[in-house]
């Protein structure tokens, strides 16, 4: 590839050497190999940790359990049963709606945050994120668990609000439900949704928000033709960084949740556990991974008209 | 002074905390001029650009552009556009929506928008380019395309600041003389901000030189670089060889100074009064002065023209002129002298330590009262 040159040097045309000096002589030289190696402890991990089981869950979903036993013919029985049971497909289409509210209102929540640290705080921006950071030193279980304590019969706004008299029995409809759900993981998830959101805004070029502003844009129409389209790789990163996980969630559901807040995890969980049909356990996470893929696909396709202000 | 100017700046200040940028500065631009800010960082130029944009408020005065009151309104309502130092182009956007982005407003057919844009790009010479992206345009495509966007609307005033920074040389040289004819072209005035003095010499019909939130002078290039007015300026704008003297003589708008170790030397006054006695700054610019290895035949020794003896002590060759540092007996700074490379070989590296002789007309010094 290098051009000939009329001075030979000396490291040019030794042999090998050492594995050690051919090593640092293939380092040096080749950026791909540079690349890779830098990559290899996580590939390394990502194919043993992820793909290898991702690869074991699609094969079992395609065996049957015969009660203790697990069959390994080849059946797509789990798959029809899925199609055939209306409730399982409630439960996955509840799930994703779910994990669309609370992806939506934790992006609402982080956004405005998110600007502000990167607009208007001019001192001490590290200590503001540390500060996000801090809900996340107490255990998950116990934020869940908190919010049990503030929404439930007997909880902090039940008893706060018969103490005013503002209301005489106790409202119902605050635990137990998909709204308990959505609010717990919202406030769980929306610190996560700050920080992409966050470096997305402090990377955009001040001149850019005043160009637009020369070019007669007010307040509103500079954020949504300039701020929000720039930062979309952001509100992007965070979307997927709350929807993907809370789709499998089970936790949440299970404490705060209720019969009516039961999710596509839970049953899951279930069949991994209770039930002892990992078979069909591994076809509905099968099934819930195409429908997160699906979500994802066309809200990455919607997200990039916003970027290109194709709408 | 300046009520009527279509850009009148009246006594405008521009304070930061306890910083004066700006400093009671007061002057006009008139319709379709060509003006340059010209000074060094820290002048107050940028700022004072800014309040032209309005992205900075004065402390105190008004601006007033085409007889309306501006120093009030933010940005997005004053008739006035800028060219970002950085350019500012939208890297989400193709070339034909930041173009076209702010046409907005107009709420335009597609058919009509895009033959706004396609005549914008025709006048930057970029057609065809209505679908690249930022990144696949060269420094020189988004200074165009970044002035097509704020010419689009045909603002009334067109304001840059430093747009030529970041070009190379022989680009910077060719957009120069682009943008001297686009804006003939289109005939808006342009507010144009700069460090770089060959530049405002170049492209502008009157430089403001400014230093210190405070301008020194404003004058066509031709008489700031030929009749500068203060000995800032005449350092400032190229360089230029300064003697103390005192006034000897004045006569025929000429004087005769003496200028200590060097004798007496001829001056033309320009229409400025000195009187008897006056200390005051010869000033010769280097390429008005011709050096010569040979002194002086005694009839050339006569007249309006200065001979002066020295030794030279540098040579600077720079390709097609050479730049030589003369000492001359009792002056503390060596002389520059500018001189095309006609004949190369006269003087070289080998040439220092040789006795040359300066001469340079009257006409080519210019008197400075010494402040």
């Amino acid at each position: 590839m290098s051009e000939p040159t009329a001075v030979s040097t000396g490291s040019g045309v030794a042999p090998m050497g050492t594995p050690l000096r051919w090593w640092r002589r293939l380092i040096l030289r080749n950026e791909a190999v540079r690349g890779y190696t830098l990559l290899s402890p996580t590939l390394f991990l990502m194919t043993l940790a992820l793909g290898a089981p991702v690869f074991f869950l699609f094969l079992v979903s395609f065996f049957t359990q015969d009660l203790l036993e697990i069959s390994t013919d080849f059946s797509l029985e789990n798959y029809m049963s899925f199609l055939g049971k209306e409730n399982y497909q409630k439960l996955l289409w509840r799930s994703l709606k779910v994990s669309g509210f609370v992806t939506v209102l934790s992006v609402v929540l982080a956004y405005p945050m998110a600007y502000f640290i990167a607009f208007r705080v001019r001192k001490n921006k590290f200590a503001w994120l540390i500060l996000i950071t801090v809900p996340f030193w107490t255990s998950y279980l116990l934020r869940v668990f908190a919010w049990k304590i503030v929404l439930g019969h007997n909880g902090v706004i039940n008893s706060g609000l018969t103490e005013l008299g503002f209301i005489e029995e106790p409202l119902t409809f605050l635990l137990y439900n998909p709204f308990a759900v959505v609010l717990t993981l919202a406030h769980a998830w929306a610190a996560f949704a700050i920080m992409p959101i966050y470096v997305s805004l402090e990377k955009i070029d001040r001149s850019l928000l005043e160009a637009a502003r020369d070019l007669g844009d007010g307040p509103a129409m500079r954020f949504w033709r300039v701020t929000l389209p720039l930062s979309m790789a952001g509100v992007v990163a965070a979307s997927l960084l709350v929807f993907i996980p809370t789709v499998g969630d089970f936790v949440t559901p299970t404490m705060v949740g209720g019969p009516k807040g039961t999710l596509i995890g839970n049953l899951i969980q279930i069949q991994f556990g209770k039930a002892n049909n990992w078979p069909l356990g591994a076809a509905l996470s099968v099934i819930s991974l195409i429908a997160i893929t699906a979500v994802v696909c066309a809200f990455l396709w919607f997200t990039k008209r916003v970027r290109t202000q194709e709408l | 002074m300046n009520a009527n100017a279509f850009i009148a700046i009246d006594d405008v200040s521009k304070d930061f905390g306890t910083v004066r940028a700006v400093d009671r500065v007061a002057f006009g631009i008139a319709r379709g001029e060509f003006f340059s800010l010209l000074g060094p960082s820290g002048c107050g130029k940028t700022t004072l650009l800014r309040m032209l944009a309005g992205f900075e408020f004065p402390t105190e005065g008004e601006i007033y552009i085409d007889g309306q009151a501006m120093a009030s309104e933010p940005p997005e309502n004053r008739p006035v556009n800028m060219v970002f130092q950085s350019y500012a182009i939208f890297p989400h956007l193709t070339v034909r929506k930041n173009i076209g982005y702010s046409l907005r407003r107009d709420r335009l057919s597609r058919v009509e928008f895009d033959r706004k844009v396609g005549r914008m790009l025709e006048l930057i010479k970029l057609p065809g380019y209505e679908e690249r992206k930022s990144h696949e345009l060269s420094g020189g495509e988004r200074q165009r395309v970044a002035l097509a966007r704020a010419l689009i609307r045909r603002p009334k005033v067109l304001l840059l600041d430093e747009p030529l920074g970041a070009l190379d040389k022989q680009l910077r040289e060719q957009m120069q003389l682009e943008l001297r004819d686009l804006q003939r072209e289109v005939g808006i005035t342009f507010v144009f901000v700069t460090h770089d003095q060959e530049e405002a010499l170049t492209m502008s019909d009157r430089i403001a030189v400014m230093s210190k939130g405070r301008y020194l002078q404003i004058d066509t290039p031709t008489q700031l670089y030929e009749a500068p007015r203060s000995r800032e300026v005449a350092a400032f704008i190229g360089s230029m060889n300064f003697f103390d003297a005192r006034v000897e003589e004045v006569a025929d708008g000429h004087a005769r100074v003496a200028a200590g170790p060097l004798g007496h030397l001829r001056a033309a006054t320009r229409a400025k009064r000195f009187s008897v006695g006056e200390t005051v700054l010869a000033a010769v610019r280097p390429e008005k002065i011709t050096i010569s290895s040979r002194p002086p035949a005694p009839s050339d020794a006569s007249g309006g023209t200065n001979f002066v003896k020295g030794v030279l002590d540098a040579t600077a060759y720079l390709g097609d002129r050479s730049h030589h540092y003369i000492r001359l007996p009792g002056v503390d700074k060596p002389v520059a002298v500018s001189a095309q490379n006609l004949n190369p070989a006269e003087f070289d590296v080998e040439s220092r330590k040789r006795d040359v002789w300066l001469n340079w007309s009257s006409e080519a010094v210019v008197l400075l009262r010494a402040t």
